[in-house]
């Protein structure tokens, strides 16, 4: 097990460092932060001037060693914008905005999930089976910001701001995005838990369950769904980067003040240190939850070998 | 394979093979320019509701173009960078994935961390990040998908290839002395090519969602291109005055995405005998 996780925990990091150093140098490719931040009389001598202060005059190949080391620091320099610790600026917008709505939507996706699967499952080819089945289908055929749009066209213009159309400070405020950033991994929720259910109600373990005269209901809920669950949780761990990157157009939306629109304003901007910070953030939190995924695995199923 | 069971599918083939159709003769079938201002028009709602024109059976937009012309030219974007984004990742995949399946070793381990890598950074940012550098075009577009795409393609690929390497025929193959290429070629890829299918058909549908998002987000086509991305962008902020902006460019989208959808779920049943029927 030991080893294991070592082995796990070194391929994260690898991860990790591919990801940093790719971001470090796809944005040096986006051009010259410099020539935004003087004003646009500035001859080329001020230019240089700015350049060398924000160390962009060095070789490529020292810059990177130095972000590197830096990292290893948890600096990832200032802000070019707003001139505070880059990695500060990301983690104000990560905590709590876009923790919250994701935390909110991954809930959502796979509590409600489990009840709409289960009795698709138990009742296939009955009207819950239909409804749910093509509820799932719509739902992962629409793009996601445009289901946002649709409900902030219903609940808050239609039915006379019932909800809030965008902005962020209360629970009211949490619904409309969350909802729409929940919709699609929902779906896919449910169809998984669903053919996961039909699969395992045939099996001989939960024939020997219910021969042994215990109620549908403990079946289901402690035989079947335990093992019809497995596959979701991988999902989860991969749908939870869908949703981070999914937050990214959603917090467009809906106008919540998080990372992922912090990023897509950064990149305009050539903020180099934010979208670094921002990037490495978003791939620290999928590496880790999947890392996690990975070992609730070998948990639940010892039948998955420690490989 | 019951009649009833392939309904949704043949459906599904009908608004794809319309839509194809529609992309073609877009010009012809439009009832005016795409791209020209009316500014006397504009905000002129579909043609059922109060206040509309026959002129313009889906409405107007804020500058008063023609909604359903710009829906009927945006099929093609949305068709075009759809099946050449999967095209790409397809064959990057594919590629990658075999020779990583039958040769091993460090190869092999590469290529699983760059996909690794992919995985962890986010697509719609690679987007951001690319075309910023790049410039929004087409092609550019059709690149960006295609490059975040490629994983899914060389992981199936290597899958397969690992386990069919150890068969009877591919090494009844190696054993008479072919070479690499032609046992990667000729047995490898007609066996790996069934499953990728499926995968390619869902494919489709997801990336002309993610064409959308990235069009919505404004770095799609330039301005005035009918995108149907570019379009819910620009309804968006009309939700008030104009519903019919935000509503039909979604509609279209979701019609074609399902229709390819529903083709892909029969297509899975079909290739997949363990599936059992209505499993999925």
């Amino acid at each position: 097990m030991r080893s294991f996780l070592l082995r796990r925990l070194l391929h994260a990091l690898v991860v990790v460092w591919g990801v940093v150093t790719f971001v470090f140098f796809l944005v040096r490719l986006t051009g010259d932060p410099a020539a935004f931040l003087v004003d646009p009389t500035a001859t080329q001598a001020e230019i240089e001037h700015t350049r060398r202060l924000l160390g962009l005059d060095r070789a490529l190949g020292v810059q990177y060693a130095d972000f590197l080391f830096a990292i290893g620091r948890g600096d990832f320099g200032q802000s070019i914008q707003t001139r505070r610790p880059a990695l500060h600026v990301v983690m104000e917008h990560f905590w709590p905005a876009t923790a919250v709505l994701a935390a909110a939507a991954l809930v959502l996706s796979t509590v409600a999930a489990v009840p709409l699967g289960v009795l698709s499952a138990t009742h296939r080819g009955g009207w819950v089976d239909h409804v749910s089945r093509l509820a799932s289908l719509l739902l992962q055929s629409m793009p996601a910001f445009w289901l946002g749009i649709m409900l902030i066209l219903f609940f808050a213009v239609e039915l006379g701001g019932l909800l809030p159309a965008y902005g962020s400070g209360s629970l009211r405020h949490l619904i409309l995005p969350a909802v729409t950033l929940a919709a699609a991994p929902l779906a896919q929720n449910v169809r998984l838990i669903r053919s996961g259910m039909l699969e395992v109600l045939g099996e001989d373990y939960v024939r020997t369950a219910r021969a042994k005269g215990l109620a549908e209901r403990g079946v289901i809920y402690r035989h079947a769904l335990r093992n019809a669950a497995l596959p979701v949780l991988t999902v989860t761990g991969l749908s939870l980067g869908f949703m981070l990157s999914g937050a990214i157009i959603i917090e467009t939306v809906f106008s919540w003040p998080g990372l992922g629109r912090l990023i897509v304003q950064a990149v305009p901007g050539r903020d180099f240190p934010v979208i670094q910070a921002g990037v490495f953030v978003f791939a620290v939190i999928f590496v880790a939850v999947n890392l996690g995924v990975d070992i609730l695995y070998t948990v639940l199923d010892p039948r998955v070998r420690l490989s | 394979m019951s009649r009833r069971r392939d309904l949704p599918a043949l459906a599904g083939l009908g608004v794809i093979a319309a839509a194809v159709v529609v992309a073609a003769f877009a010009p012809a079938l439009a009832p005016s320019d795409p791209v020209k201002n009316r500014l006397l028009d504009r905000l002129t709602p579909p043609m059922w509701a109060q206040g509309g024109s026959p002129r313009h059976p889906l409405g107007t937009d804020t500058l008063g173009r023609d909604v359903l012309s710009r829906l009927l030219h945006g099929a093609r974007i949305s068709l075009t960078v759809g099946l050449a984004a999967v095209l790409v990742a397809g064959v990057v995949g594919v590629g990658l994935g075999l020779v990583a399946g039958y040769r091993g070793g460090w190869a092999d381990d590469l290529l699983m961390r760059l996909g690794d890598i992919q995985l962890a950074f986010p697509v719609l940012l690679l987007g951001v990040a690319v075309i910023a550098v790049l410039g929004a075009s087409l092609i550019n577009m059709i690149l960006v998908l295609g490059a975040s795409g490629w994983v899914t393609y060389a992981r199936i690929a290597r899958g397969e290839t690992l386990s069919l390497k150890e068969r009877d025929f591919v090494a009844a193959a190696r054993a008479l002395g072919a070479p690499a290429r032609h046992v990667v070629v000729r047995h490898l890829l007609p066996n790996v090519l069934p499953s990728l299918m499926v995968v390619a058909t869902f494919s489709v549908a997801r990336t002309i969602i993610a064409e959308a998002s990235l069009s919505f987000l404004g770095l799609g086509l330039p301005p005035p291109a009918p995108s149907w991305g570019a379009m819910l962008d620009e309804g968006r902020n009309y939700v008030t005055t104009g519903w019919w902006l935000a509503l039909f460019p979604g509609l279209a989208i979701l019609l074609l995405v399902l229709a390819i959808n529903l083709c892909g779920d029969w297509l899975r049943d079909a290739l997949d005998p363990r599936m059992e029927k209505g499993i999925g």
